[in-house]
């Protein structure tokens, strides 16, 4: 296949994380958290996409050396 | 009415990003699609777990996300017999019995295995009924999401609906089925990233699983029911009376568990074409299995947000309710909506409305492929030009795409005018589908079975369906769409709608099965064991997977899944 998936979902979680991650850094403490109990969810969420982008961005290079 | 929700500049450069990437997969895809197989069949080269994701997600369209999320607020944890016991079961079946024989046949659609095992006729009334039936779905669909953005968001109905509409068709015409099978995979990544939050949130308010319990007592007794009906799935299926959805365990394990779930996770194409797109045997028997597992885990992501909002509006000072209907009561459709709005600030909110998005656009995407390809393949080269060149067969599944998304919009702006019609025409086709797991159980495994015996046994079993819904009458409902227009008074009332649903299938299923068994030992043969060589089961030599460790067979993994399910099923007892 000429395309792996993996590589989209990657990029779009990625981004989606920077986004949310750096939204929440830069809104920290702000009265918009009252709605999610007090958490900076952005902040902890855009980690974990960051961090789901990346590992799928692994596999997919991982899959492309292989034969 | 509901709260409205305020998107920020984040969320829409969230939601546009998603566009964005959907849109451009199709783009990437344009230049693989040469061929009619590549284009309807993914040139049968998709990895198993691909194909797997593909098989959930498809089936994971709107009317999933949001009826389930209601249906656990009005029902709580007993919503999970839709997982369970109504989805589960049919999935292991379809991979480790029936898949060797859509896959194995090279069919190219499940109407063209009912040519191929039976006669033209029985293809004909399947093909029909199923390409009428994935529009007016994907209409529907569409109608309810552009209505949900705009009662929340404000967008206007037209713009929403033709910009989703315009997607869809935009990365289907461009990449095939590939294309969606690419793009459900990444809707459902989305969809459990999108909704996770919720679920911790929400649970983090009610006092996580324990504090959920005690609070969904009120919502019971208020109903009428015993302290713990929100909170066990089988305790109180002994009588209609004692559960909230008004059925009996027999009628739920039968209907439900057997003929209704049967009847689509082993039929419907929609699914099945996800599985046939794989790369080989082994990863088509392999696809409704890995999708068994996440769809297992499913309740704790959709039917959990339900039963914290029904908790919570029970609960005083909890400063979340449920909007109310015009007749006063609770609009249960909004536990998804109410809940995004109540807990996600901007940032997470644009997420959270993308993930719902992209479950419309998984489910219309699904409808979509499987209606150009039945189309094309069972209507069009069937019986229009039988000696279509494959360059044409493209060229028609593009314009059947073109088509199929026109007359889901279309559809959607009937639904506008007339709400009994689709209510009607839903009713019709729920008819058609009930009978059809007869169909294919004595096609798949008794050789005697005829093309008459098939064709006349469906008839018969969707008949039965409308006269068992004629004679009969849930509590309360007036006669009419919901049932009693052939008897008056009706021969039974069932104490809900869910039940005289259930026993309509059980009858529909029964009528088809018997009538198909009689008919076909009168009729006389047409198809030699030659012939149904690879279609039924005494005559298809047995796939063989060597040197495997059992548990990485499709029997092992389906065994392993069973296991799973039953030990869910004991867990919320």
């Amino acid at each position: 296949m000429g395309l792996d998936i993996r590589t989209p979902i990657g990029l779009m979680f990625g981004t989606f994380g920077l986004l949310l991650a750096g939204y929440g850094l830069a809104t920290g403490g702000s009265d918009i958290y009252q709605r999610s109990l007090g958490h900076n969810i952005n902040l902890t969420w855009g980690l974990v996409l960051l961090a789901f982008g990346a590992v799928m961005l692994w596999l997919a290079r991982r899959g492309a050396r292989k034969p | 009415m509901p709260q409205g929700i305020e998107l920020g500049g984040i969320d829409y450069v969230i939601l546009v990003i998603y566009f964005l990437f959907v849109l451009g997969i199709g783009w990437a895809l344009r230049r693989q699609t040469k061929t009619s197989e590549d284009f309807f069949l993914s040139g049968r080269s998709i990895p198993a777990w691909i194909a797997g994701l593909a098989f959930l997600s498809a089936n994971l369209g709107a009317q999933e996300m949001i009826g389930m999320a209601a249906s656990g607020a009005k029902y709580g944890i007993a919503t999970s017999h839709f997982y369970w016991v109504g989805a589960i079961p049919a999935m292991v079946f379809v991979g480790v019995f029936m898949m060797p024989f859509y896959y194995g046949s090279r069919a190219r659609s499940v109407p063209e295995y009912l040519k191929l095992r039976f006669d033209e006729k029985t293809r004909g009334f399947n093909a029909i009924s199923f390409a009428i039936m994935t529009v007016f779905s994907s209409g529907i669909s569409m109608y309810a999401l552009a209505k949900l953005l705009n009662l929340l968001l404000g967008w206007d109905f037209n713009a929403s609906l033709w910009v989703s509409a315009a997607i869809v068709l935009a990365y289907i015409y461009l990449g095939g089925l590939t294309s969606a099978i690419y793009n459900e995979v990444l809707q459902f990544f989305l969809i459990v990233l999108g909704f996770a939050p919720l679920v911790f949130l929400g649970l983090e308010n009610v006092g996580g699983w324990s504090g959920l319990v005690a609070k969904l007592e009120p919502a019971a007794t208020a109903g009428g029911y015993a302290p713990g009906a929100f909170s066990h799935s089988w305790a109180t299926m002994g009588t209609p009376a004692a559960n909230p959805m008004g059925v009996e365990w027999f009628g739920m394990v039968m209907g439900l568990g057997f003929v209704l779930s049967f009847g689509y996770w082993c039929t419907d194409f929609l699914v099945v074409q996800r599985a046939m797109a794989a790369n080989s045997m082994a990863a088509a028997r392999r696809t409704p299995l890995i999708a068994a597992v996440p769809k297992m885990l499913f309740p704790f992501l959709i039917i959990v947000p339900g039963m914290i909002a029904i908790a919570l509006t029970h609960a005083a000072g909890s400063g979340f309710a449920l909007p109310k209907m015009a007749d006063g009561s609770w609009d249960y459709t909004m536990v998804i909506p109410q809940m995004l709005a109540h807990y996600f600030p901007p940032g997470v909110l644009g997420l959270g409305l993308t993930a719902l998005m992209a479950s419309f656009m998984s489910g219309m995407a699904g409808n979509v492929t499987a209606f150009n390809t039945v189309w094309t393949y069972d209507i069009y080269q069937s019986y229009i030009k039988k000696d279509a060149t494959d360059a044409q067969l493209l060229w028609v599944g593009r314009m059947a795409t073109v088509f199929g998304i026109l007359a889901s919009v279309g559809t959607a702006y009937l639904a506008t005018q007339f709400n009994n019609i689709m209510d009607f025409l839903q009713l019709v086709f729920a008819f058609v589908n009930a009978p059809l797991f007869a169909t294919f159980l004595l096609g798949m495994f008794w050789k005697r079975a005829t093309g008459h015996g098939a064709f006349l046994g469906l008839v018969l079993g969707t008949l039965a369906a409308a006269v068992h819904h004629g004679l009969t009458l849930p509590a309360g409902a007036p006669v009419g769409i919901k049932g009693g227009w052939l008897a008056a008074p009706p021969m039974h009332a069932y104490s809900s709608e869910m039940a005289q649903n259930f026993w309509t299938a059980i009858w529909a299923f029964c009528v088809c099965f018997a009538a198909t068994v009689a008919i076909s030992l009168v009729t006389r043969r047409t198809k030699t064991d030659e012939d149904l060589r690879g279609l039924v089961y005494a005559l298809t030599p047995r796939p063989k997977e060597e040197h495997l460790p059992w548990w990485k067979t499709p029997e092992g993994m389906g065994a392993l899944v069973m296991v799973m399910a039953i030990a869910l099923n004991i867990i919320f007892w």
